[in-house]
């Protein structure tokens, strides 16, 4: 229904763009000058035609359901029902009369669904009502005002100046959704749950808080050393230090390689190829490091006398290292191309090799965009989710040791949030209130990579 | 003293060949690892195209299956198939017992009922014949045929039973065993049987994903680059504007899933496990991506440009309309490719929104549930069954084969439309 009525206004605006520069062709044809072209003539009465049905459709889709929820309850109100039972009545309805409903059915429900019906195909067709003749008003007053002298160009072009602003907000509005996504669910949480021994705590084990019954008081003292998260942080950094571990020498020696020796040719076919390990989807490389190097791992293990598990920190850590060489290597090629080449001639001059130049005067000079980029790279770490559900352990251990299984905040959200959830759940509260710190902590780092290569790139330019 | 010259210069070249030799080892090492890679899944998943048939003779017993003469259509629909599937798989070996013909039963499918059915109403004469049938081999057997299954472990182990492998050999020896194409990994959707699944359901998902995606993401972001390049004074509150894009583009995937969980999910309340979620989700990851790119290559058209147009009377909104933003076209929409490229990747967000569940009908719109090719692969990947396994590699090639054609499609747009100024 709303679609068609969407394609029919959409025709309207068709049709207003048409006779606006109708029209203004024959204002033209009178040899009088008009002020705009005629096309912007259309584009007014489209705009004017397109305004009110916004503008009634947006108010529609606020109000209707809440409206309509009240005329329904409005039936039982002094019966003393509590507000979540009310609530419960409303879904109750709703449900029948799309014809969902698999409970029992009583009059009431019955006589309320029959409402809830007839009340909305009653909000539907005034609606229809209302925005056609809020259209047709609007075009008509427009089409009344077009005149030679009147201007179309100004309004039409700020309309659109408006339309553009409104989008570049979109940005923001992302990131204020994740701030109040993340936010409530965190302090609610932390009502629950101190600060303090979520962040000093040392016990992670998330399924002992599961509760069952929502309605049942929540006890505190029941959650006392469940939500540490000392051992999921250290699990990250020491997945990520891993990570780094491999990404760095190689990202970093190839980078240099590219930029300094390669060989047009060679730098045309290995580049892309390297980048090639920056496109392969994070959950090909969580099912390579869970199939394939988990087990050579363990295996390598046990001829070596050394007990492995098949989910060590080492097989995430590793393979997602050999996923952040090409970011790291991209950053620091180009970081180094953009080194003056003075500063290479003045070293060549001095009589020092080329790798003395490089590990001298070049690395020190390209030294704050080569850390941006290992920042950005550690912060990728962090963030990275799929290969460390996969490949690294679930259950958290405070451990150093890379051989055993550790598990990191971003694994942990997925293993709280996997399912079904209820919201209201320490346990999934707990799982934002990790989306929380793991946003801080890359944001941290991310606005400081942003900066420092910001800053590196202005010295040089 | 000239001898000590001459020593530290050889030790200073040698230094310079070692340094250029680790370079060069580390690109060696990269490239090592994506060889290794694509090695390993392209020789697990291949197989996977390959499908495993018995051929067992049917006999279509009209009393068996409770026909009466001359059925019609609708008879033969409503017929009993199952006592003549579970008979000609049982006839396989006439000196059964009843635990052995149940072994015998688990050889197929548990789809043959179906596949004799489809049969005979293909063929509505075949009542009272015998005709040989291609029956799907159970997903065990069809790992023992390619040779995946390791057949010396002891029986316990195996999920194949000493009596299966030897009517399966003689099926072999007689060569009524057959591998063909597997045209059912592509129409099937999910399944738990590994031999009947197919990634129909989560190839829908990941389309009406990505449409979803691009109808908001690429209209949005394409507006907010002109906005932001062309329009936009220079200020404090743009400037916010940029650092926020830039961060959005370095915000780890999974977050952006809990701001679909948190806010479509609980305050908008669209139907969860959806691509309309889903894709919606997906939009925000790649909307900075496709800012940046759009925005760069407005950046690229030369000022000549804008200066001529306004030169000869253009507003500041026709001219960007009409010159800029066609010009900048080429370089958006490779950027916009690549960056639904990124998001048909995307597994984390689409976890947390739901879309693992598991899905065993083929969506036919963004509002009904499904998965995707990530999940899909994490769905399996984490399945105990060795079929799956296969499987998993396979779901990878496809998935890969998308990227690289959607990459190509990039580059072949950003090398052949772009304008090159000089």
């Amino acid at each position: 229904m709303n679609l068609i009525l969407f394609t029919f206004i959409v025709l309207l605006g068709f049709t207003s763009y048409y006779f606006g520069r109708k029209k203004a062709y024959k204002i033209q044809s009178t040899k009088k000058r008009l002020t705009a072209l005629p096309q912007f003539y259309g584009y007014y009465l489209a705009i004017w035609c397109a305004i009110p049905a916004f503008i009634i459709f947006s108010l529609w889709a606020i109000f209707e359901p809440t409206i309509v929820k009240l005329l329904i309850l409005s039936d039982y109100s002094n019966q003393g029902y509590l507000d979540d039972e009310l609530n419960l009545l409303y879904e109750k309805s709703k449900a029948l009369s799309r014809g969902q409903f698999t409970g029992e059915i009583t009059p009431f429900i019955e006589a309320s669904a029959e409402k809830y019906l007839s009340l909305r195909s009653i909000a539907q067709s005034s609606k229809v009502v209302i925005v056609l003749s809020a259209i047709i008003a609007s075009v008509a007053y427009a089409y009344k005002r077009i005149s030679s002298n009147s201007r179309t160009r100004e309004p039409v072009e700020k309309f659109l100046n408006a339309v553009l602003f409104t989008a570049s907000l979109a940005a923001i509005l992302t990131t204020v959704g994740i701030v109040f996504s993340l936010i409530f669910q965190t302090i609610d949480f932390f009502k629950v749950i101190p600060l303090f021994d979520f962040v000093f705590g040392t016990h992670w084990y998330p399924a002992k808080a599961f509760v069952r019954d929502s309605s049942e008081a929540l006890d505190p003292t029941m959650y006392s050393d469940t939500f540490g998260a000392v051992p999921i942080f250290a699990g990250t950094f020491f997945i990520a230090f891993i990570a780094m571990c491999v990404a760095i020498p190689i990202g970093l020696m190839s980078g240099i390689y590219l930029a300094e020796y390669a060989s047009t040719k060679v730098r045309q076919y290995a580049k892309p190829l390297i980048e090639i390990l920056a496109g392969i989807p994070t959950v090909v490389y969580g099912f390579f490091a869970a199939l394939t190097v988990g087990p050579f791992l363990k295996e390598l293990g046990t001829s070596m006398g050394l007990e492995v598990s098949a989910e060590s920190a080492l097989a995430a850590g590793g393979v997602m290292g050999i996923m952040i060489i090409p970011f790291i290597s991209s950053l620091s090629d180009d970081v180094i191309t953009s080194v003056p080449q003075s500063l290479r001639d003045g070293s060549y001059a001095m009589g020092a090799t080329k790798s003395e130049t490089i590990k001298r005067v070049i690395f020190p000079a390209a030294l704050p965009g080569i850390v941006g980029s290992i920042l950005l790279g550690v912060s990728r770490a962090i963030g990275e989710t799929m290969i460390v559900v996969m490949a690294s352990g679930l259950a958290a251990n405070l451990t150093l040791n890379p051989l055993e299984s550790t598990s990191t905040i971003t694994a942990q959200i997925v293993v709280i949030l996997i399912g079904d959830q209820a919201f209201g759940d320490p346990k999934t509260q707990a799982a934002f209130a990790l989306g929380m710190s793991l946003f801080l902590v890359t944001l941290c780092l991310n606005i400081v990579a942003l900066r420092v290569v910001k800053k590196y790139r202005e010295k040089y330019e | 003293m000239n001898k000590n010259k001459e020593q530290l210069l050889n030790k200073r070249y040698k230094a310079e060949q070692r340094f250029r030799l680790y370079g060069l080892s580390a690109i060696f090492m990269a490239l090592l690892f994506l060889t290794i890679f694509i090695f390993k899944i392209f020789s697990t998943g291949y197989s996977a195209f390959q499908k495993t048939w018995l051929i067992v003779p049917v006999t279509f017993d009209a009393e068996l299956m409770m026909l009466d003469q001359n059925p019609s259509k609708e008879d033969l629909q409503d017929a009993d198939y199952y006592d003549i599937a579970l008979k000609s798989m049982a006839d396989l070996d006439p000196n059964a017992n009843e635990d052995q013909e149940n072994e015998l039963k688990r050889m197929v499918s548990y789809f043959f009922e179906k596949e004799i059915k489809n049969e005979l109403l293909n063929d509505p004469n075949l009542i009272g014949k015998t005709k040989e049938v291609y029956l799907t081999a159970s997903d065990d057997l069809d790992q023992v045929f390619k040779g995946n299954y390791p057949r010396d472990l002891p029986e316990e182990q195996r999920r194949v039973s000493d009596y299966q492998l030897k009517i399966f050999d003689q099926l072999v020896a007689n060569s009524k065993v057959e591998s063909k194409f597997n045209i059912s990994f592509f129409t099937n959707a999910d399944s738990r049987e590994a031999e009947l699944a197919g990634i129909a359901s989560s190839f829908m998902g990941s389309i009406f994903s990505i449409l979803v995606c691009l109808m908001i993401a690429f209209p949005v972001a394409v507006l907010a680059a002109i906005y932001l390049e062309e329009f936009a004074p220079k200020n404090r509150f743009t400037d916010f504007i940029e650092v926020n894009i830039n961060n959005l583009a370095a915000v780890p995937s999974i977050v952006f899933g809990l701001l679909g969980l948190g806010v479509l999910l609980a305050i908008f309340q669209l139907p969860r496990s959806t691509p309309l979620v889903g894709g919606i989700t997906l939009s925000l990851m790649t909307l900075p991506t496709i800012i940046i790119a759009a925005r760069a290559s407005l950046k690229a058209v030369p000022p000549s440009i804008r200066e001529a147009a306004l030169a000869i009377g253009a507003s500041r909104m026709q001219t960007t309309m009409h010159h800029t933003v066609p010009l900048s076209m080429p370089g958006t929409l490779s950027g916009t490719i690549i960056g639904l490229a990124q998001a048909l990747g995307e597994t984390a967000p689409l976890i947390l929104i739901g879309m693992v569940a598991f899905v065993n009908t083929i969506p036919g719109s963004p509002m009904d549930p499904a998965a995707s090719l990530p999940v899909q692969i994490y769905i399996w990947a984490e399945s105990a069954e060795r079929g799956f396994v296969e499987k998993v590699s396979a779901c990878i090639m496809v998935l890969l084969g998308f990227l690289i054609i959607m990459n190509l499609f990039a580059q072949i747009i950003r090398h052949k439309f772009e304008k090159k100024w000089s």
